[in-house]
């Protein structure tokens, strides 16, 4: 970070964590800094509302430390750790009023009366909510219900506060208002913030830092800026903010090719011919008269935005989004301009040509011209083609020879969407089983952090014997 | 209005079922036995009032007994895996599939001279009978009540959201204070409603004192099955009573009730 050097106050250092079997936290590190507001910000299932219940102490890593002030905190219960809560249902205590909800950890340290009672009165009147003392819970609004839990997690005056999407449940405009109260009320206080939600704008809006989680992994770390201009992968890309997401080759240093054109770019070292992911925010791209474009298509789409006209222009087969001040008649055909500067270079999620199985055949059946191969523990059986038995293969399986939508069980039963990607013109779609990652291309929208069924057409397949066993012909 | 509609049997069935046999009651209850208004039968309900508090004092007994074993019981099976929670239910139901009857007399065999308790009990030398007392009335009416006990208090329980127990860690508490702070405060529903369906029928029951207990232990369930045949006007007058202390004790629950929900 180049900011000025702040004490790490909270640091976890590659924790690990598993639920019946399946890695919610795969070695995750993590430093966060002394009155910071860090946002993790990831899909629903991506492991961020398990990442805060760690420091929370409310889950124990399998392996991996949660360092606390330079102290181990492993094992150590919620009770004694200097942090607090502000919980996604709040969980306001129902038989409490107003007053000794927000007092509740006050009144657990043993402080004298008077000073409980001044400094929850205090407290009420930052989260404005003077007056309210005497109030039942229940009669409440969301967004006072949300205060009292912010102002019960405060006035314990812990080292840091951890808040699980505690804006989730309130509507949009208190949602927008209590943003920017919440990050008032960080200024204010100067306590360290950790803040989890699946909302890119809230992320964008409040932190200092931004820590983009997927899957079990943290994708990025940086400032809102930076997550948002130099995402490093195509998935924080798409997470937050709109883009367009191409796929392209570096042809060598700062000059990449899309579409079909050679652009310049300012990025260097992806080496020389390297497929890379391509990341043009909408509101980066130029509309220019047909002859002066870099990019030529035609406009298939115009809706007004209010501040912009968003415009949906197609390139031969591709897709592109584009957010104009001026409009353009549908039908017509426009020119497009990216300065160098605005053209994120980013390597390939997953960087293969087609998917490769290397497998050994287990039974074979000439009469049927089919043969079968174990995959993980199950059995798969391929059709229209025969190879003996004990034969090493390697199968090369294209993007689009991998299916996810039918009906049964599949070739692999339960596959998890790992991320889903618009590339313009498919869904790139990255699904990981229990032993490896595939790619596939599909033109639906599936849903990420889900699990399905997965199956390989290999009519599509091409066939690679590495290794025949020794037939022994009489 | 549709459900107005609905409702109109239950009310239907309240009017000719509870509601007149009450009144009928009410109004025996003020005459002598020529049938003139009379306040007589009070006079020799009142005569009774000893049985009146054994009763009433056999059922607290009963209540704070099942209390005590139940709170715990009903605790500790919220924390119990769901397949545990089941089967546990289940065996507190299943005493309750048989006739009630059955149960007292089955408490009769084991307590009764050469039975279980006592062959038992005569292996340590100990021997005599452990029916025919007031301890033996109050086993039975606890071994009676116990579920009625049990599920409301659990049923409140299980349904503390785990969210606040989180909460309440987080804010500093260790178990016991978890426990005292918010598990037993709002559990408090579930151990009223528990303490009133116990107490109000046991306070009112009859055949288990007859059964179990000894001369003495009479209660007024009892006296309100024998006297009602030979004199009905005191047999109301008794119930009239009965029901007013019964009254009395709900309205003081439910008082206890609101301010917690308040407090």
């Amino acid at each position: 970070m180049e900011q000025t050097q702040k004490k790490v106050i909270v640091s976890l250092k590659d924790i690990f964590v598993r639920f019946d079997g399946e890695v919610i936290l795969n070695h995750i590190n993590l430093d966060i800094h002394e009155k910071e507001f860090v946002t993790i910000l990831g899909p629903s299932g991506c492991g961020k509302t398990t990442t805060l219940r760690i420091i929370g102490g409310f889950v124990e890593p399998e392996s991996g430390d949660v360092i606390f002030d330079g102290e181990r905190i492993n094992g150590l219960p919620p009770h004694k750790r200097h942090v607090n809560t502000v919980f996604q249902k709040y969980s306001l205590f129902p038989h409490l009023n107003v007053y000794d909800n927000v007092a509740f950890g006050l009144k657990l340290k043993k402080l004298p009366k008077d000073e409980i009672k001044k400094k929850v009165t205090k407290m009420l009147a930052t989260v404005d909510l003077k007056g309210y003392e005497k109030r039942s819970i229940q009669k409440l609004s969301g967004g006072q219900q949300q205060r009292v839990a912010i102002a019960r997690a405060l006035v314990c005056d812990p080292d840091i506060i951890l808040l699980d999407e505690p804006l989730g449940a309130l509507d949009l405009k208190l949602r927008k208002s209590m943003q920017l109260e919440l990050k008032e009320i960080q200024q204010q206080t100067e306590k360290t913030f950790i803040y989890v939600t699946h909302d890119q704008e809230e992320a964008l809006t409040m932190s200092d830092r931004v820590v983009v989680m997927n899957n079990g992994v943290i994708e990025q770390t940086g400032t809102p800026e930076e997550v948002y201009n130099e995402p490093v992968n195509a998935f924080v890309a798409d997470f937050i903010g709109e883009a367009n997401i191409l796929n392209g080759t570096m042809i060598d240093d700062c000059r990449i090719r899309i579409l079909g054109k050679e652009l310049e770019c300012v990025d260097k070292g992806f080496g020389k011919n390297t497929p890379v992911d391509v990341v043009i925010r909408p509101e980066d791209i130029i509309i220019v008269p047909e002859e002066n474009g870099q990019l030529i298509g035609t406009v298939e789409s115009v809706t007004f935005k209010g501040v912009h006209y968003e415009m949906s222009i197609r390139v031969g087969k591709c897709e592109i989004l584009v957010h104009s001040t001026r409009s353009a008649e549908p039908g017509k055909t426009v020119g497009m301009r990216v300065i160098p500067f605005n053209i994120q270079i980013m390597n390939k999620l997953l960087p293969i040509e087609d998917n490769t199985i290397e497998t050994t055949v287990s039974y074979s059946s000439p009469d049927d011209n089919s043969f079968e191969f174990e995959l993980e523990d199950e059995t798969v059986t391929v059709e229209g083609h025969c190879y003996p038995e004990g034969s090493r293969l390697k199968i090369h399986l294209p993007f689009d020879a991998l299916s996810i939508a039918g009906e049964g069980e599949g070739d692999l039963k339960d596959v998890y969407i790992e991320s889903v990607v618009y590339k313009g013109e498919h869904n790139e779609i990255i699904l990981e089983s229990d032993s490896r990652k595939w790619l596939m291309l599909s033109d639906t929208d599936e849903q990420v952090a889900t699990y399905v069924p997965l199956w390989f057409d290999f009519s599509k397949a091409v066939f690679e014997v590495l290794d025949s066993p020794e037939t022994e012909e009489g | 209005m549709k459900s107005k509609k609905l409702s109109l049997p239950y009310i239907a069935w309240m009017l000719v079922f509870t509601m007149i046999p009450l009144v009928m009651i009410g109004i025996t209850a003020f005459k002598d036995r020529q049938g003139n208004f009379s306040l007589e039968p009070f006079a020799n309900a009142f005569g009774y009032s000893g049985v009146f508090f054994k009763s009433l004092w056999i059922a607290l007994l009963s209540t704070l007994i099942c209390l005590v074993l139940a709170y715990p019981l009903a605790y500790l099976l919220t924390r119990m895996k769901k397949s545990s929670q089941n089967l546990i239910q289940m065996l507190l139901m299943i005493p309750m599939w048989m006739n009630f009857l059955l149960r007292i007399y089955a408490w009769v065999i084991l307590l009764q001279k050469n039975g279980p308790l006592d062959t038992a009990l005569s292996l340590l030398g100990i021997h005599g009978t452990y029916i025919g007392n007031t301890g033996a009335v109050v086993v039975g009416m606890v071994y009676e009540y116990l579920p009625f006990m049990v599920l409301p208090i659990y049923t409140v329980m299980s349904k503390i959201d785990t969210g606040l127990i989180e909460a309440a860690q987080d804010l500093g508490s260790n178990g016991a204070q978890v426990f005292g702070r918010v598990i037993f405060p709002l559990s408090l529903p579930g151990v009223i409603s528990g303490i009133t369906m116990v107490f109000v029928p046991s306070a009112s029951t009859f055949l288990v004192s007859q059964y179990l207990g000894g001369t003495d232990d009479i209660m007024i369930g009892d006296v309100i099955d024998k006297i009602f045949w030979t004199d009905s006007n005191t047999g109301s007058a008794i119930s009239l009573v009965l029901m007013v202390f019964i009254f009395v004790f709900l309205v003081i629950m439910n008082l206890f009730g609101d301010e917690e929900a308040i407090a």
